[in-house]
């Protein structure tokens, strides 16, 4: 059985490892949240949402996923 | 009688000159219904990030919709400009937000607002395309130039953010509204419902409130009044109160006494 890599990323501040050639579309559909909700940063820079399944997530990116909480 | 008095933001009408914030509630239930009875047709939001572990979590979305309701994205909890311009830029990624409030505070304590911080973000955002409604001290001289680098109103605080205190200082919000044309909008430290009344006697085309609302033993109760005491306060405004006299002038006319 091929072995299968794994990087270390940090996800919203929190170090978890994900599959090596993960895109940022599989990432965010594996982790069920809903697109048309939220931004998301990849190393403090804005990603368009329709390129999101173009990119890959390299070890030790930093990918912050964001949205609407109540505030003042 | 004016018959149509809309607050008018950045070009668009709102009909409500109350908006109100969406933090400090017990739950998103009271929260919708807060702003329902309140009237609102603008709450402020957070950017913050998404619970990955816990996505049993309620959504603000679900709660309150944003096609019916207008999102305020706000910059609350940024101490620098950076900050601000990145919870920004990612409040319009979200869903194409263009007006935004900014709040770029200075000190942990007072919660006051970094005057030079808050200037060169309101430049920056404006040239980006944002329309940025700007909190910031009562100082006329600031809020001028805050005008001038292109703020689409000018959001005084009361007092500082969730203090209560009410308005401080009359003087200054008065000079501020005889200055500018923009949207004024007392933004924080309101208490009671009567200090939403006095904002808008002294001219004010709106007030912001949160934690007057959200922190009232019932919220409900406090929304509505909020409500009443905005409008009232502007009707009152509108009608051009009588002079000031030292002494007592009666009501009832001196002919015909028996």
């Amino acid at each position: 059985m091929k072995k299968i890599n794994k990087i270390k990323i940090k996800l919203n501040g929190k170090f978890i490892k994900i599959k090596d050639k993960t895109t940022l579309l599989s990432l965010i559909k594996k982790l069920k949240v809903p697109i048309k909700k939220v931004a998301i940063e990849l190393n403090q820079t804005i990603v368009n949402k329709k390129s999101l399944g173009k990119i890959k997530i390299k070890k030790n990116n930093k990918i912050e996923i964001v949205h609407f909480i109540g505030g003042g | 009688m004016k018959k149509v008095d809309n607050l008018i933001i950045a070009k668009k009408k709102f009909k409500s000159r109350l908006i109100v914030g969406t933090g400090k509630y017990k739950n998103m239930s009271e929260c919708a219904k807060a702003i329902k009875l309140s009237g609102a047709e603008i709450v402020t939001v957070a950017v913050r990030r998404v619970n990955i572990v816990d996505k049993m979590k309620p959504l603000l979305m679900d709660y309150i919709d944003p096609k019916k309701i207008t999102y305020l994205p706000n910059t609350a909890g940024c101490f620098n400009s950076e900050e601000a311009l990145r919870t920004l830029r990612l409040a319009r990624e979200i869903g194409g937000w263009k007006l935004v409030k900014l709040e770029v505070l200075g000190d942990k304590k007072t919660l006051y607002p970094d005057m030079i911080e808050t200037l060169k973000s309101t430049e920056i955002l404006s040239k980006e395309g944002f329309k940025v409604m700007v909190y910031c001290t009562d100082d006329p001289l600031m809020a001028k130039r805050l005008e001038n680098v292109g703020a689409c109103a000018i959001m005084p605080l009361a007092a500082p953010i969730g203090s209560g205190l009410g308005i401080q200082n009359y003087t200054n919000i008065k000079i501020i509204r005889d200055q500018t044309k923009l949207p004024l909008i007392i933004d924080a430290g309101l208490g009671q419902a009567s200090d939403a009344t006095i904002a808008m006697e002294l001219g004010c085309d709106g007030v912001l409130v949160n934690t007057a609302i959200a922190k009232a033993k019932n919220p409900f109760q406090m929304a509505l009044a909020f409500k009443n005491s905005v409008v009232a306060g502007r009707q009152s405004y509108l009608s051009g109160r009588i002079r000031k006299f030292l002494f007592g002038t009666s009501s009832s006319p001196k002919e015909g006494i028996i």
